[in-house]
């Protein structure tokens, strides 16, 4: 145990107003570690996410509480908040393409941090859409629009642009929601690529996908914790907790 | 065992019917608001019609110079020895005081609509919306008394212009009138772009204003557009606020405190003393198609400037 871990969560409680959707949880996240995240419907996973990156703060009802600390920095002390944005890279549950062009969309946040040499933009694109899955289906049109793509393109194109900043965390919320089995497959792939170099914390309703690609899963209810544990004992026969052992084999209720 | 009768409804009684009467009246409310459409080409054609059926006759009379009505500024309608129709210094009057309008009115308009929709709290932008929303309301005649009286003074004293009922004077009041105008469809405009734009710009560490000029202006740009036209529409139009604001002198304007005269206020202020059916009423007339013209112009390259945009 040397050194912050990537992500420390303590304590963290999140209200909506007079309604708190995260009861006080802590967890933390390993270098390269893949953590899954499964959990059904309202039970706060997009909510822990939005927590980590601050586009919580967006939400004006919003009240958060306990610390979320990055590579051993609290996020709510960070002077820098659009570059912690940065760092922590965000997938959207359905993808949504910038009404700008392919190109536009990937080198969006590059300029935003204040690169404009052609040239370094040029590789840092092609990269991104090569790591994303999505160069040779694009590259011959990357002046079109990224909203005129397919959406499982679009889904990898947003995954290329949370890559284009080159985030030290990717997380990714519901990403195989609105596409099709096979291009899942073909981005699962990329994430066990990418999970070499970067931490991946991944918000998932597929059970069976959390246990492919994740070393560790945590299963969230009604904003709390009810297990964290390896996959291997998640998703085994024997998990510390009934409920989920229920929720996995698909029992729940 | 229930009541089978209870279990399927098809066994309860025929098939349920729409009545007649609501399959009539559907039909009917279609031709009517089929008519409605059509009626809005019917008017915009008749108006146009009965316009150019008063100017006709001093159009194909043999005294009369086309391109001297057009182009020439020499504007004496009640001139004894030389009349003279010229309305090349009205049309400069209209477009200078357009012109101006808009040099102050997008600039500030289109920064109130992006304040409104991206900047303000929730209780600030009500209030906002509501005071441009009265602004809006405010009567031209109102507009035109304000600068008659209270700009015309300021103008007067900060300038030292001779007099203060000029293109400048009519430039503010027409920019102050375009405003709510602007505001408005603008901020429409940016309500309308989604809100998961926003969220992923903001997700891939954008900041405030580089979401505004990055994201939001290029995705609102066709709305944004149309509030700057209907802006401009407001502007040309606009007439009794313009004649009692700039000075109504028929003169080539050489500098912002010259006095002007609009094609508008010209028709509105001579066509009570112009005698029914002599040239000088039928020149007005003809006036009027000119204005028609240019408004329509100004409408049609605003349609084809989005539509271009559109394709992009």
């Amino acid at each position: 145990m040397s050194g912050p871990k990537a992500i420390e969560v303590q304590d963290l409680r999140l209200a909506y107003g007079a309604r708190e959707v995260l009861h006080g949880i802590s967890f933390d996240v390993g270098h390269n570690e893949v953590l899954a995240i499964i959990g059904p419907a309202q039970s706060g996973k997009t909510s822990l996410l939005r927590c980590l990156n601050r586009t919580i703060d967006f939400v004006g009802s919003a009240t958060v509480s306990g610390t979320v600390r990055f590579e051993g920095e609290d996020v709510h002390k960070v002077k820098d908040v659009f570059g912690l944005r940065r760092r922590i890279g965000m997938v959207a549950p359905l993808p949504v393409g910038l009404p700008m062009s392919i190109y536009d969309n990937v080198a969006f946040a590059p300029r935003c941090a204040g690169v404009h040499r052609r040239g370094d933009l040029d590789t840092l694109v092609e990269t991104c859409l090569r790591q994303a899955a999505l160069w040779d289906e694009v590259k011959d049109r990357l002046d079109s629009l990224g909203t005129a793509l397919s959406g499982g393109q679009q889904q990898r194109l947003t995954i290329a642009r949370a890559l284009s900043h080159q985030p030290d965390v990717l997380c990714l919320d519901e990403f195989s929601i609105a596409i099709d089995p096979v291009t899942t497959m073909r981005i699962e792939d990329v994430l066990k690529e990418l999970s070499r170099e970067i931490t991946i914390i991944l918000v998932t309703n597929l059970v069976q996908q959390a246990r492919r690609l994740a070393s560790r899963t945590m299963f969230l209810w009604n904003g709390e914790i009810v297990e964290l544990d390896t996959s291997d004992v998640i998703f085994s026969n024997r998990p510390n907790d009934r409920r989920t052992y229920d929720y996995v084999h698909g029992i729940f209720g | 065992m229930t009541d089978p009768a209870l279990s399927n409804p098809r066994t309860v009684g025929p098939r349920p019917r729409r009545r007649a009467w609501a399959v009539i009246g559907e039909r009917a409310l279609e031709t009517v608001i089929r008519a409605s459409g059509v009626s809005a080409i019917l008017f915009v054609l008749a108006i146009f019609f009965f316009v150019f059926r008063e100017a006709a006759p001093v159009l194909f009379s043999d005294d009369f110079n086309f391109l001297e009505f057009l182009f020439s500024a020499q504007w004496y309608p009640t001139s004894d020895i030389n009349v003279r129709y010229g309305t090349w210094a009205l049309t400069v009057g209209s477009f200078s005081v357009t012109a101006l309008a808009m040099v102050l009115a997008v600039p500030f308009g289109l920064g109130a609509a992006i304040y409104i929709s991206e900047f303000s709290g929730p209780r600030q932008r009500e209030t906002l919306k509501i005071t441009i929303e009265l602004l809006a309301a405010i009567p031209s005649v109102v507009w035109g008394f304000i600068g008659l009286t209270v700009m015309s003074r300021i103008i007067v004293a900060l300038t030292g212009a001779p007099v203060g009922v000029n293109l400048l004077n009519g430039g503010l009041i027409l920019a102050l009138m375009s405003v709510p105008i602007i505001v408005s469809i603008g901020e429409d405009a940016l309500k309308a772009v989604p809100d998961s734009y926003r969220e992923a710009a903001q997700a891939l560490g954008a900041t405030r204003w580089q979401i505004v000029f990055r994201v939001l202006l290029p995705a609102a740009k066709n709305g944004l557009l149309a509030a700057v036209l209907l802006g401009v529409g407001r502007a040309v139009g606009e007439t009794m606020a313009v004649l009692m604001a700039t000075g109504h002198a028929v003169h080539l304007p050489h500098s912002l405190v010259d006095s002007v005269r609009t094609l508008t206020a010209n028709i509105a202020a001579e066509l009570g003393e112009a005698p029914v059916g002599s040239s000088h009423y039928q020149v007005l007339f003809l006036t009027g198609v000119l204005l028609f013209c240019i408004t329509f112009a100004v409408n049609l390259t605003a349609d084809l400037v989005i539509r271009g945009v559109r394709r992009k």
